[in-house]
């Protein structure tokens, strides 16, 4: 669904994404997982189209991403700060995307919007509003239109632990829809209950893409955190061993 | 793409500072009529506002507007919308603003006790200038990420176009007063949507009898159907090109 072919991005002198490459398939749970900075963000951000990768190509469902916006009407993007107009009040948000998308009110998703109890608060303009509860309006936001890829952005800082369960669990029916769904998060416990493929990324630089199973294989941890920390700390980290993993990938390789 | 212009223009009259400008505008004007005997000397007047004031107020707003809906650009870039439509609506929704309040403001009064050539004169130039400089400071405001220095660039170009280019046309014409020099300050008034704005609308009113051989090059230029055309050409270009730089280069950019 999502393919990506050798994207590099330069921010001034800092090389944020180095030749990045990878193929995202539909029933997919992708966590990002690596240090700040590594560019997990500007890989998303690149996906969408707010950042303009250097070189490089990236596919959502087989349409080059160039200029041509339509591919993101499948696309459900939960930025990490969520950023809107401060004069806005939800309600009008969540109308103005649907009247701009065209969408039917029977066929949104207003499942999220219910459990955060957002309708409540629909006449608060978005400059009121806590942290928290600007993250409760984006997470909604980005299962409003019920699109067929789901990328969320750090989704559960900030949110207290109830809505993060809430959260959680729609996450784990969405996935159960055959959806693709990316996600970014450094609470890698979050992560367990529904990733099926892991992504690692450090200075710009894919270290390595793999199943969950192959990892916890290879690790012989069976939680994600443990396991990415015995692979950061680890012996078994060099540059061979990552040479090695990615050949594997190459062969059973998807291209 | 008026989807988008409603809601921009929507926010816009919020903030009630178009209200605020058109009364402005309004008491100004319906004061110079009182004042001045003369509807022409009034217009003069007026005119001054519309050459100093109108960019003045073009520039900032659209450069203050730009950098607060940073947001709602940010937020729309990650739905099914095209760069182009998203600046396009942000223009649209500026340029209906400020020109409903120039129309209202200046327009119905010099209507109501000027409704000559003159007055339509400097109708039509007003309304050319808000387009004109609402499109310089989109240009000035894609190009700096921060607000500070695009107001300051802003602020330049504003020095720039009412002051600093007059004196330099004034020493060009002082230094070279031995050769013919008509057709070139022609081409360079051309060069300032100000100067254009100003010879248009003066040549149009009677005292420009008394301002000397050039002026009477002039009347015949701009007097006749080519000035006008020429005019409207010049203004025309002033705004669509910085338009379309600001279009390429916001297409580019990344947010």
């Amino acid at each position: 669904m999502i393919r990506i072919e050798n994207i590099s991005k330069k921010f001034r002198k800092l090389q944020v994404l180095d030749n990045i490459s990878a193929i995202f398939q539909k029933g997919q749970v992708v966590s990002l997982i690596g240090p700040n900075g590594s560019g997990k963000t500007t890989l998303i951000k690149s996906i969408l189209g707010m950042v303009k990768p250097d070189n490089g190509k990236i596919f959502v469902n087989d349409q080059l991403i160039n200029g041509d916006p339509s591919y993101r009407e499948n696309i459900g993007y939960m930025p990490q700060i969520g950023r809107y107009p401060d004069n806005m009040k939800i309600g009008q948000l969540f109308k103005m995307l649907q009247n701009i998308r065209g969408i039917h009110e029977e066929k949104l998703d207003k499942y999220l919007l219910n459990q955060f109890e957002l309708e409540k608060i629909f006449d608060k303009p978005m400059r009121t509003l806590s942290g928290g509860t600007r993250q409760k309006v984006s997470a909604a936001l980005a299962f409003f239109f019920d699109p067929s890829i789901l990328i969320l952005d750090e989704p559960t800082a900030g949110l207290d632990p109830l809505a993060s369960e809430i959260l959680k669990e729609k996450i784990v029916q969405e996935k159960k829809k055959n959806k693709l769904i990316l996600i970014t998060s450094h609470i890698l416990s979050d992560l367990d209950e529904f990733t099926t493929h892991i992504m690692y990324m450090q200075e710009g630089k894919m270290q390595f893409f793999k199943d969950l199973e192959t990892l916890q294989e290879e690790t012989g941890e069976l939680r994600i955190g443990k396991a990415i920390s015995r692979i950061m700390k680890g012996e078994k980290f060099t540059n061979e061993w990552i040479d090695k993993i990615l050949e594997i990938k190459k062969d059973e390789n998807i291209y | 793409m008026m989807k988008l212009s409603k809601y921009v223009l929507y926010d816009i009259l919020r903030s009630k500072i178009i209200l605020a400008y058109t009364l402005f505008l309004f008491i100004v004007s319906i004061s110079m009529f009182q004042m001045e005997d003369n509807n022409s000397k009034a217009i003069l007047s007026l005119l001054n506002i519309v050459l100093i004031v109108l960019p003045l107020v073009s520039l900032i707003f659209t450069t203050i507007h730009y950098y607060n809906s940073y947001e709602f650009i940010e937020l729309m870039s990650s739905q099914p919308m095209s760069r182009t439509r998203i600046l396009l609506s942000e223009f649209a929704g500026v340029s209906i603003s400020l020109l409903s309040g120039f129309f209202i403001g200046i327009g119905i009064p010099v209507l109501l006790f000027a409704a000559n050539d003159a007055g339509l004169a400097l109708l039509f130039t007003g309304a050319a200038l808000t387009l004109v400089f609402i499109s310089i400071a989109f240009f000035a405001s894609v190009l700096s990420r921060d607000k500070a220095r695009g107001i300051g660039f802003v602020l330049l170009l504003w020095f720039y176009f009412t002051l600093i280019y007059d004196g330099l046309i004034l020493l060009v014409i002082f230094n070279m007063s031995d050769y013919p020099l008509e057709k070139a300050t022609l081409f360079l008034v051309s060069l300032n949507p100000i100067d254009t704005g100003r010879i248009f609308v003066t040549l149009k009113m009677d005292i420009s009898a008394l301002m000397g051989v050039t002026s009477a090059l002039y009347k015949d230029f701009f007097g006749s159907n080519t000035g006008i055309l020429f005019t409207i050409g010049i203004m025309l270009l002033w705004t669509v090109v910085p338009l379309w730089l600001t279009v390429r280069r916001f297409q580019k950019k990344d947010l």
